[in-house]
């Protein structure tokens, strides 16, 4: 019942947003309450977050605030939503940054001052449906909720981006389509494998008792991979997300690659390993080696960019690089460590996304070159970026830095030489960051930067929560990590490959809680 | 008896077969005969009902037949006797063999009776073009000649296009549960001729349409002579035009086997051509593009699914068992269907023409599901190929009649502007109206939360479980290239600005507003609980034979 509250608080703000932005606008502070209306309606969801986070029970772990009732009987499908500690930290990520990005949203100039509303509306909607997905325990309905919030995104690239914005729009939709649809077979092919068992049903639960013939399991696999894949996204999959980075505004940049584009993720470790576990451990080396290629592919093609957001853009398919790599190498440490790297990446992503907006919305361009000794005259706004920067090369003491160290530790004792091509990533991270902060904010004064002004209280206020958070949890990760370990233990030993021999104690792991896994635990 | 021997003079009466008056279940059959009635009473109207009032007559009176024929036709189908118990199936034979009441066939009534219940409103709206129908004054004056100014300056109508839609409906009735070959092709012949005759009575644009109706009737004569041919083969192969006696011969395998796979191939010819698929498409841009919008309407979604509902019982019931003969080359025409039908959309520059390769794609997505040839297993409550192709119709029906709707009120000065680079910015001007469209597409799309998903995945599902797991990712990646074209028409009327002065948008048609709310409605509202209509169409059952 929270969850269903959780998701559904956003899509009622989104409406009362749409609404209270249409009766007003009339007057000349038109999008003033639709504004603060979306603020509110962003809180609250925040607020039932932190209430579901207090009422799950660390310590029995699993699947907990189930819900979950009959909807499409016919084909099996529910209306089934539960968390476990994967899914409440994605909940906790997407109700954490959603009123920051609508606070740092509501300053953006728009083409039409008038249609602020429905921007801010359509971000909530985002909210609400990644929140839903996040939450959801049916195959049939986290596809849904998937597919659901293309719809959004799409029209918030398309109607408010950059001059390019269609063509962005239409590459976003029509490469997260082909995904969608081959994922689409897949799930019909999960009906007929599940109905030929006996009665059909989409629930996780159910699926991971489902005995599937190999070449079925794999074929399977694939349909689910490639959807995750391309949402996630993974080279050589990655292509629309530079240019739609490019074109969107700040805010749908951060719903699209720090909330939307870890259901990609998401899917892989809850989805991809939770029902076919076995295909997962048969496809891992491919996916290990394309992940081992996002990082270092990534890393150089961000120092290569000029375009401030684009190289934002693929500094995440790094990260993603990373966070796939991690998941795919099987191990508790790794896998944990994607996990809190979503979160993390999140978080410092956003970050970066929503100071370069800032710094691109002062200067009128996006271009590197355009800046030029700007920390002078806009101390504050450097620092932002500078620390959101740090936070992206993973520097000790900030949070990315952790799980990044988490992934390679743990990938180390599965295979030596992806962590060390992987440990490469780190090392570019350095130079696209620090090139991009030298050649925008140190240096003499350009002329042409000469109008950037400094961050405005909102503008801080919008940033200030993510820093406070990026450190707090670099220096202590480890209350997110009790969510998260028992969740993945239960992945870990669902996958059933286990952790190989320890050649060095890890301490950073919590020892696994024994019969901690759930009655839809593994075999 | 006593008429026949006053017939046959001298002769005496004994000498004569004994005929038996037909034995009718008029209680069953009674949606068909309140159709037919109303459309003759339609004509009596037309003759005996003096001109000032007779517009409105017809319509009270075929929206009066039509509503009278669904509820009957709900009562008929709660009241089917239930056959077959292994699989599951409800209704009889009736009509001395010639109709078969069934599950599928009563639920075909009732979506094409919505469908017509939604279309005869879209013929009613007088708002759209200056208080005039959609149809010309005087169908016989020569375009653009003095007469036809005259009978425009006299607001002439033809108030005939309310029975000719009535009778073009018995006809797609009695086409979607005919059980023999004979009574098929009669309904498959009452259901075009008026339809032939509709597309050629526009009042914008009359040269276009009249040339669609000549197109029509050419090609829908030629391909009614295949359906002829292939008649006659199969009555050579088999004896008797039922389809069940058909069916008995396929199984047993007597008789000649080229014969059979020549019946197989005209019938398939003749039928594939009335659901537009590859290679026998052609007339569907045309048509759709040149009739008035209506009627489009009206035929794209009737024509449609009477026309595959007859395809499913010829090939599931009477050649079911050469089903291993006749799948490959439906998968064949599957594939190109939807591939020919996706691409071709995607350069068209007119709306309706744009709409019509659509349809020609769907037409291709629901013969995945056909060319699975899926039954279920006995006892157990799957999705069939049945199951799934019905829901299909309803949905892309109600979505299809959603679009053309939209397409009649966005209008300029000389009528509809179906030019699609006139639809530019028009989210900004009447957003509403391009929300409502925008559903329409993202509901072709297949995007999940809109009907189209779940007839997209019903098909999609039937055809896995029969065995074409191929066919469903051919499927998949096709619905991602028509998504393209769906997709460009939201651009253009959501990111693209106006050229010059957009199309003016005629809200004041009230009776199409309803039509687009309607089917709005039930775009979202099957998308999101789609299981009242899904579990209507699995309780229809299997085919009775």
């Amino acid at each position: 019942m929270i969850l269903t509250l959780l998701a559904a608080a956003p899509l009622v703000g989104a409406v009362a947003t749409a609404v209270l932005g249409r009766v007003r606008s009339d007057e000349p502070s038109a999008a003033s309450p639709a504004k603060a209306v979306a603020l509110a309606a962003s809180l609250v969801p925040l607020v039932i977050a932190l209430v579901a986070l207090g009422r799950y029970d660390l310590d029995e772990g699993g699947y907990q605030l189930t819900t979950q009732h009959e909807w499409i009987e016919l084909f099996g499908a529910h209306y089934a939503l539960g968390v476990n500690g994967i899914g409440l930290t994605m909940v906790l990520l997407t109700t954490v940054l959603t009123p920051l990005v609508l606070l740092a949203a509501s300053g953006d100039r728009l083409d039409r001052p008038e249609r602020m509303p429905t921007y801010l509306a359509l971000v909530l909607v985002v909210e609400g449906l990644a929140l839903a997905a996040f939450s959801a325990t049916d195959a049939f309905l986290f596809y849904v909720l998937f597919e659901a919030t293309l719809i959004p995104l799409y029209f918030l690239i398309g109607s408010f981006g950059g001059p390019n914005r269609s063509y962005a729009a239409v590459k976003f939709l029509v490469y997260n389509l082909v995904g969608g649809l081959l994922m689409l077979a897949a799930v019909v092919g999960l009906y007929v494998v599940s109905s030929r068992a006996g009665d059909a049903s989409f629930l996780l639960s159910d699926l991971q008792q489902l005995d599937i013939s190999t070449t079925t399991e794999r074929l399977l696999f694939c349909g689910f991979m490639a959807a995750f894949a391309i949402k996630a996204p993974l080279w050589p999959f990655h292509t629309w997300l530079p240019d739609a980075a490019a074109q969107a505004t700040p805010g749908t940049s951060v719903m699209m690659v720090s909330v939307l584009d870890k259901l990609g993720t998401f899917g892989m470790l809850v989805w991809c390993l939770g029902i076919f576990p076995d295909a997962a451990d048969w496809a891992a080396p491919v996916i290990i080696a394309l992940a081992v290629v996002s990082i270092v592919y990534g890393a150089l093609a961000a120092i290569g960019q000029d375009d401030i957001r684009r190289l934002v853009a693929f500094t995440s398919v790094s990260h993603f690089g990373f966070i796939i790599l991690g998941i795919f190498a099987f191990t508790t440490t790794s896998m944990a460590g994607s996990t809190l790297y979503m979160f993390n990446h999140g978080l410092s992503t956003a970050a970066l996304f929503l100071v370069t907006g800032m710094m691109i919305a002062r200067r009128g361009s996006a271009g590197i070159d355009d800046f030029g000794g700007v920390q002078k005259i806009a101390p504050i706004m450097s620092g932002f970026l500078l620390v959101a920067g740090l936070s992206s090369l993973s520097l000790p003491g900030l949070a990315p830095f952790v799980s990044e160290f988490m992934v390679l530790a743990g990938t180390y004792t599965r295979s030596i030489p992806a962590a060390a091509i992987a440990t490469v990533g780190i090392v570019l991270a350095a130079l696209y960051i620090l090139i991009m902060y030298q050649r925008t904010m140190t240096g003499p004064l350009s002329d042409d930067a000469r109008g950037v002004t400094d961050l405005t209280i909102r503008e801080k206020a919008a940033l200030a929560p993510m820093v406070v958070l990026i450190v707090g949890l670099g220096f202590f990760p480890q209350p997110l990590l009790n969510v998260i370990n028992p969740a993945i233990d239960t992945v870990a030993s669902h996958v059933g490959v286990g952790d190989p021999e320890p050649r060095t104690p890890t301490q950073i792991n919590a020892p696994a809680p024994e019969g901690s896994g759930t009655e839809e635990g593994g075999h | 008896m006593s008429q026949l021997s006053l017939l046959g003079a001298g002769l005496p009466a004994a000498d004569l077969p004994p005929i038996a008056a037909p034995d009718l279940e008029y209680a069953l059959l009674a949606p068909l005969f309140v159709v037919a009635a109303g459309a003759v009473l339609g004509v009596v109207v037309e003759a005996v009902w003096p001109r000032a009032g007779r517009f409105t007559a017809q319509v009270v009176l075929a929206l009066a037949t039509v509503v009278v024929a669904l509820a009957d036709t709900i009562w008929v189908y709660t009241d089917l006797d239930v056959v077959d118990t292994e699989r599951l199936g409800r209704g009889q034979v009736g009509g001395e063999g010639a109709v078969s009441i069934d599950g599928p066939g009563v639920f075909t009534w009732g979506i094409l009776l919505v469908f017509a219940l939604l279309s005869l409103l879209m013929f009613a709206d007088r708002r759209l073009d200056g208080g005039l129908s959609a149809f010309t004054g005087r169908a016989a004056d020569a375009p653009g000649s003095a007469s036809e100014a005259e009978a425009v300056k006299a607001r002439l109508e033809h108030s005939e296009v309310f029975p000719l839609a009535l009778f073009a409906l018995v006809g797609m009735m009695l086409f979607a549960s005919s059980n023999d070959l004979l009574t098929m092709f009669v309904a498959l012949e009452v259901l075009s001729l008026p339809l032939y005759l509709m597309c050629g009575i526009a009042r914008r644009r009359r040269l276009l349409s009249q040339e669609a109706a000549l197109k029509y009737f050419l090609l829908g004569a030629f391909s009614s002579v295949f359906f002829l041919y292939g008649i006659a083969l199969a009555y050579g192969y088999a004896g008797s035009f039922r389809l069940s006696d058909v069916a008995t011969a396929v199984g047993s395998r007597t008789g000649d086997e080229p014969m059979l796979l020549g019946a197989m191939a005209l019938i398939a010819v003749g039928l594939l051509f009335k659901v537009g698929a590859v290679p026998f498409h052609t007339w569907t841009p045309d048509v759709y593009q040149g009739a008035p919008t209506p009627v489009t309407a009206f035929m794209a979604a009737g024509t449609k699914a009477a026309a595959f509902v007859a395809l499913l019982r010829v090939f599931f019931v009477a050649f079911g068992g050469a089903s291993w003969d006749w799948r490959p080359i439906f998968w064949i025409v599957a594939i190109i269907t939807m591939f020919l039908g996706s691409i071709v959309a995607v350069s068209q520059t007119d709306a309706k023409r744009m709409l019509a390769y659509s349809s020609i794609a769907h037409a291709g997505f629901i013969l995945v599901g056909f060319a699975g040839a899926y039954v279920g297993p006995a006892g157990a409550d799957r999705v069939t190929s049945v199951s799934s192709i019905l829901v299909y119709l309803a949905i892309y029906g109600v979505s299809s009649i959603g679009a053309f709707a939209v397409v009649a009120v966005v209008r300029d000065g000389n009528g509809e502007a179906t030019h699609l680079a006139r639809w530019a910015g028009l989210g900004h001007t009447a957003p509403w109206l391009a929300g409502a469209f925008a559903l329409f597409m993202l509901s072709f799309a297949g995007i999940p939360l809109t009907a189209g998903f779940i007839g997209k995945w019903s098909v999609f599902s039937a055809a896995w479980a029969g065995g074409l797991w191929p066919l469903v990712v051919v499927g998949v990646l096709m619905s991602a290239i028509a998504a393209y074209f769906y997709v460009r028409v939201i651009v253009l009327m959501f990111f693209t600005d106006p050229v010059g002065d957009g199309p003016s948008v005629v809200v004041s048609g009230r009776l199409t507003t309803v039509v687009i709310a309607v089917a709005a409605v039930a775009t979202v509202a099957l998308g999101v609980v789609p299981g009242p209509l899904l579990d209507l169409a699995q309780h229809a059952g299997a085919l009775v034979r």
